[in-house]
């Protein structure tokens, strides 16, 4: 072995030899040449350059890397920021298999999104340890977001973004709000991503329960039944649908919610659920811990589901593709961050770890379950995210030309998850005390050996940010086919020419006979006519300059029809 | 007996005494023959061989059924709409009802918002007990939301006999309210014992999709039912469900037009959901194919909200669903308006005034579409016409049953007249009907209103003004046992715990500085000002302030050192 004279070599290129290639689609043995962080070669009996630094694979399986494609990494959280950064986070995921993660950036309401963007390029740049990619959250709407949404799909390399129905008053949407950002997402070509839960039925229930005197971190999960989670899925993809604009849910945490995602991806609706770590490992019966840090440390929005049956559910739905994608939604606390809301739920800040358990967790859950098999697998914790994000095949597969990002997938390796020996800075892991097996053997990132024997060996800030460019096609495809269908037309009819009632739009009172004996003085208004002012001047052709051909007929067709007699 | 029947001299008797020979009863559970004598608008004798004052005017049946008056629970009447009034008037509406078997109606009271309910009420009762030929009662609706609403609200299930609101999620910036208010009116209405009815289309959609189909220059009615998709009306339905779930408050949802909202119904049921489900007339007998008629006057009478479904396989499965009982009352949301009234949306079909026809045809209608088709039996029919009906809405057994001690509002029900329904022959006053050609068959030979005849061999005899206001008491047993029955399962209880001893975090609620990381020194954003918000936080503010101070401590909230000493609670574990 000579590799340790020659670092440069030795990093650079790399031979895995005897393993068992497993793709979403197929498995098959060959060996891969890695050089510059990329695959070479594929194949067997490869010819490659001497003094070339060769893993043995023996016939394990070889997998592409995780992408965990939600993360809240060294979030500023009320001036102080969540402990795992961007350096610790990254360390987690390589650590537990991934070779990838996509960050949320979170403006605050009335700032910047581009201001936002630069100052998380900024902090990741300097300190991942893995490739990354960010969305971007739009918790505010108006002309110049729009303008902003539009530079950073076109230059910026985002393409997804995700709005909130919950956090009232703050982060929350009105349904017209969603309705104009996902008519904007479709048509530029990005993935709307939603927070869903009902906001407005939410804080009455938060009022409720601080009223009854549950101030501790079960009052949280109270607050937030799952109901309203399954509410906030069914009303997003209802606007989606009529927007006709891909949808992607974050964090499906109960049954109810992915039951919804599940009839409508049925129904036809491009629609795609994310379940976290979290939810496919454990449950809410933690809230009712008498230990109040560990109850603290569940919390997370929408919140873990108390019907213990939940984690199996899920589970059976990713791997039968209701649900098609996974994340860690990892933002972790400290206790004594969490313990800012001690007398108060509503105070304590939100999040918990999953970016180092995730891959472990879903193959225990659903692999040696029999629930998937191994492509099954790949698919849901990177393949779907790379062609969700349009990274396909650059990421997400193990193909010549692809980025070499790579696990040695251990299907034997058994090991307890606790906090004691989790990369996380979190005191607590909600995991612990779990048995999984199947772990990474070795990591490869960026074609070098990050993960060997146990030891990691990570350098900071080498991680690449990994533009996602707009339409891609495995949501885009389907989207474009139906806008060509959806066009609406009019029904070209003679001008009505009978009489009209006469009718105040604004004020006045009723005509009828007993309006005079009426005791109110208020006008009766209409209760069918919409308040809705049309925005914008009564239309001209000059207005639209690409009318409808049917609008163009005065008299169509066969003369003009008397259309006031009965027909 | 027979030499006194139809004396001009004796008219009282005649009128305030009825024997009905001969004729099988029809009540929602089951069937029977016998007879049924009734004075002074009360069933007073069922059985055979009654014994029954001489002088007695006396119809004999026949063998054929007899069943209770039908009872539309959802028209509007008089319905004033931008200065004009909808074309049936409480007379004319009333009347059209009779002629169709329904001997009771329960119309919608629209507060203008800005307006105390009761004086809308009021105005309300004044027309009605004018002109309505039958009894009645009144839903009202909620139109907007603040403190005086609930006294007013309190008010009318107290003394006015009212025990059902009506909430709006659509028509936005009118009578659409947020999920908030929702959620607060349909606490108040729990509390209060009464019903919460919901016109479920979801507004801010409906407000986006107009603006965009007049954009693209669609201005017929076809642009009402574009506007309006049938899933934009199961998201509200939806949405209604889960506040009402939330609150622990029964539901009833008004004119159910689509197969994906009677879907959500059908599904909020089977997970124990308190809900009803009302489907017109019009859904169940038609469609929305007919806002594409060449014919914009035509178009224009379909115009309602939420739309017909363009679906023509709805109506079919709407009639299913009624039938096996994932709907349960059926009403009509009669509310015409003639051709010059229509044309008011000529040029733009957002203001097109909405409503369509159906009371007269609700009853014979569901016979042909249910019973003639074997869908349901005629106890079902009765159940679904008139007896769910007044369980709901506290009724019973006063109206929707025959016994003794009902309201003698009674059907007699000939189910082998078949009938072509034309606008040149039904009551209202409008030009179109929406069924117009339509082939029924069943129909009502007698019926008898507060115990008097007023339609026999065709002939309709109305009386203006005899109609009387019925008062409702809240708490319905048929909802509310169920409802009780959770409210006090639904106890919510906090967890003992010690106190959390262990080191806080120091927050800045308002921060000077962005972040306190490391790399916020080489930050370039320009946003110092701006404070570093919490996006786990909700920005919801409590009301009442902290629950700690005034308000008396819960024992569970007192324990300092818990059973078994203090536990460590910082501790893993």
């Amino acid at each position: 072995d000579t590799g340790h004279s020659h670092p440069s070599t030795l990093n650079d290129r790399l031979l895995i030899k005897g393993g068992r290639i497993v793709n979403d689609d197929q498995s098959f043995h060959a060996d891969i040449y890695l050089e510059d962080g990329l695959i070479k070669q594929i194949g067997d009996n490869l010819i490659v350059p001497g003094g070339v630094k060769t893993v043995e694979a023996n016939g394990k399986m070889v997998i592409p890397g995780g992408i965990d494609i939600h993360t809240h990494f060294q979030m500023p959280y009320r001036g102080t920021t969540t402990v795992d950064d961007f350096a610790q986070g990254t360390k987690a995921a390589l650590a537990g298999g991934t070779t990838m993660i996509v960050d949320h950036v979170i403006p605050d309401p009335g700032c910047s999104l581009m201001e936002a963007y630069d100052q998380w390029r900024q902090w990741a740049d300097e300190k991942t340890c893995c490739d990354y990619s960010l969305h971007v959250d739009i918790t505010h709407w108006n002309d110049s977001v729009k303008q902003e949404v539009d530079s950073l799909i076109k230059e910026k390399g985002v393409n997804s973004f995700q709005v909130y129905m919950a956090y009232k008053d703050y982060y929350q949407m009105s349904n017209s709000e969603l309705y104009e950002v996902f008519s904007f997402l479709a048509e530029r070509g990005g993935i709307a991503e939603v927070h869903a839960e009902n906001g407005e039925i939410i804080a009455e229930e938060q009022a409720r329960m601080l009223q009854m005197g549950i101030t501790g971190p079960e009052g949280h999960v109270l607050s937030r039944p799952e109901e309203l989670e399954a509410e906030a899925v069914f009303r997003a993809i209802t606007i989606a649908s009529q927007t006709n604009c891909p949808l992607y849910v974050t964090r499906v945490m109960s049954k109810s919610a992915a039951d919804i995602i599940s009839q409508a991806r049925k129904k036809g609706n491009v629609v795609f659920g994310e379940p976290i770590t979290a939810s496919l490992g454990t449950d809410g019966t933690h809230y009712w811990s008498k230990n109040w840090a560990k109850a603290a440390s569940f919390v997370t929005s929408p919140p873990l589901s108390p019907d213990p049956t939940t984690p199996d559910y899920l589970n059976t739905l990713l791997s039968s593709g209701d649900l098609s994608v996974t994340g860690s939604a990892h933002c972790t606390f400290s206790v004594a961050q969490k313990a800012i809301g001690k007398d108060d739920f509503t105070q304590i800040p939100e999040g918990l770890n999953g970016v180092e358990e995730r891959m472990t967790l879903i193959w225990d859950k659903a692999v040696t379950t029999g629930k998937m098999d191994e492509n099954m697998f790949v698919a849901v914790t990177s393949t779907n995210a790379a062609k969700i994000l349009n990274l396909y095949p650059r990421k997400g597969r193990i193909a010549v030309g692809s980025d070499a990002d790579l696990v040695i997938w251990d299907t034997d390796s058994i090991r307890t998850i606790t906090a004691k020996t989790h990369n996380s800075a979190a005191e607590y892991n909600v995991f612990e005390g779990m048995e999984l097996r199947g772990a990474p053997q070795v990591v490869v990132c960026q074609g070098k050996i990050v993960l060997e024997d146990g030891n990691m060996h990570i350098i900071s800030g080498v991680g690449r940010f990994i533009p996602c460019s707009p339409f891609p096609d495995f949501a885009y495809k389907r989207i474009k086919a139906r806008k060509q269908l959806a066009v609406l037309r009019a029904v070209p009819r003679g001008m009505y020419d009978g009489p009209v009632s006469e009718f105040s739009l604004s004020r006045g009172g009723t005509p009828s006979a007993s309006a005079r004996t009426s005791p109110t003085k208020q006008p009766v208004r209409n209760l069918h006519q919409s308040g809705f002012s049309l925005a914008g001047p009564p239309i001209t052709p000059d207005d639209i300059p690409i009318r409808p051909a049917g609008r163009r007929i005065v008299v169509p067709p066969g003369g003009r029809s008397n259309i006031t007699s009965l027909s | 007996m027979s030499g006194y029947q139809g004396k001009k001299n004796i008219p009282r008797i005649t009128s305030d005494r009825l024997l009905i020979k001969g004729g099988k009863i029809v009540n929602d559970d089951q069937s029977f023959c016998a007879d049924i004598y009734m004075e002074d608008g009360v069933i007073k004798q069922i059985g055979e061989n009654l014994i029954v004052p001489g002088g007695v005017k006396t119809i004999d049946a026949g063998g054929r059924m007899l069943m209770p008056g039908g009872i539309d629970v959802h028209t509007r009447f008089q319905m004033p709409d931008r200065g004009m009034v909808s074309a049936d008037d409480f007379y004319q509406g009333t009347k059209a009802a009779l002629g169709g078997g329904t001997t009771m109606i329960i119309d919608h009271v629209v507060p203008e918002p800005g307006v105390s309910l009761i004086s809308a009420f009021e105005q309300w009762r004044e027309w009605a007990d004018s002109k309505s030929c039958c009894d009645y009662s009144l839903h009202v609706d909620i139109t907007e939301w603040h403190k005086g609403i609930q006294e007013d609200m309190e008010a009318l299930v107290k003394d006015h006999g009212v025990n059902s609101f009506l909430v709006y999620l659509a028509y936005k910036d009118v009578f659409q309210l947020s999920d908030a208010q929702v959620y607060e009116v349909f606490s108040v209405i729990r509390d209060l014992g009464a019903i919460a009815q919901v016109h479920a289309e979801n507004g801010d959609i409906v407000a986006e999709e107009q603006q965009r189909i007049l954009e693209q220059g669609i201005t017929g009615p076809e642009g009402h039912v574009l506007s309006r998709p049938e899933e934009v009306e199961a998201e509200a339905v939806n949405r209604s469900v889960t506040v009402a779930n939330q609150t622990n408050c029964p539901l009833y949802v008004t004119k159910v037009m689509s197969k994906s909202a009677a879907d959500v119904i059908a599904q909020a049921r089977k997970k124990g959901t308190v809900v009803y489900g009302e489907p017109i007339t019009a859904s169940l007998g038609t469609d929305g194919s007919h806002y594409w008629s060449k014919n914009w006057a035509k178009a224009a009478a379909y115009v309602t909200s939420p739309p017909l479904s363009p679906d023509p396989t709805t109506p079919d499965y709407l009639n299913s669903l009624l039938s096996c009982g994932d709907l349960q009352v059926t009403g009509s949301a009669h509310c015409p308006f003639n051709t010059a009234q229509r044309a008011v949306g000529k040029d733009d079909f957002s203001l097109i005034p909405e409503g369509v026809n159906g009371t007269e045809e609700r009853m014979s209608i569901i016979w042909d579409k249910c019973v003639v088709t074997g869908k349901m039996d005629e106890n079902q029919f009765v159940g679904v016409t008139s007896t769910n009906a007044a369980k709901i809405f506290n009724l019973y057994p006063r109206k929707g049953r025959i016994a003794v001690g009902s309201d003698a509002d009674l059907v007699l029900w000939d189910p082998d007249v078949t009938k072509i329904i034309s606008a040149k022959t039904h009551h209202s006053t409008v030009e179109y009907n929406i069924f117009e050609g339509t082939e029924v068959r069943g129909g009502p030979l007698v019926v008898i209103s507060q115990g008097k005849i007023v339609l026999e061999e065709g002939n309709l005899h109305a009386t203006e003004g005899s109609g009387r206001f019925v008062a409702r008491k809240p708490f319905p047993d048929y909802v509310y046992k169920r409802i009780k029955a959770r409210s006090r399962l639904a106890e919510l209880r906090g967890v003992p715990r010690g106190l959390y001893d262990g080191p806080v975090c120091e927050v800045s609620v308002t921060p000077k500085t962005m972040t306190p990381s490391s790399s916020a020194k080489t930050s370039p954003a320009k946003q110092p000002n701006q404070p570093v918000r919490n996006l786990h936080q909700s920005g919801f503010s409590l009301s009442g302030a902290q629950t700690d101070d005034n308000i008396p401590r819960r024992n569970t909230q007192r324990i300092v050192a818990p059973p078994g000493g203090r536990a460590n609670i910082t501790s893993l574990g």
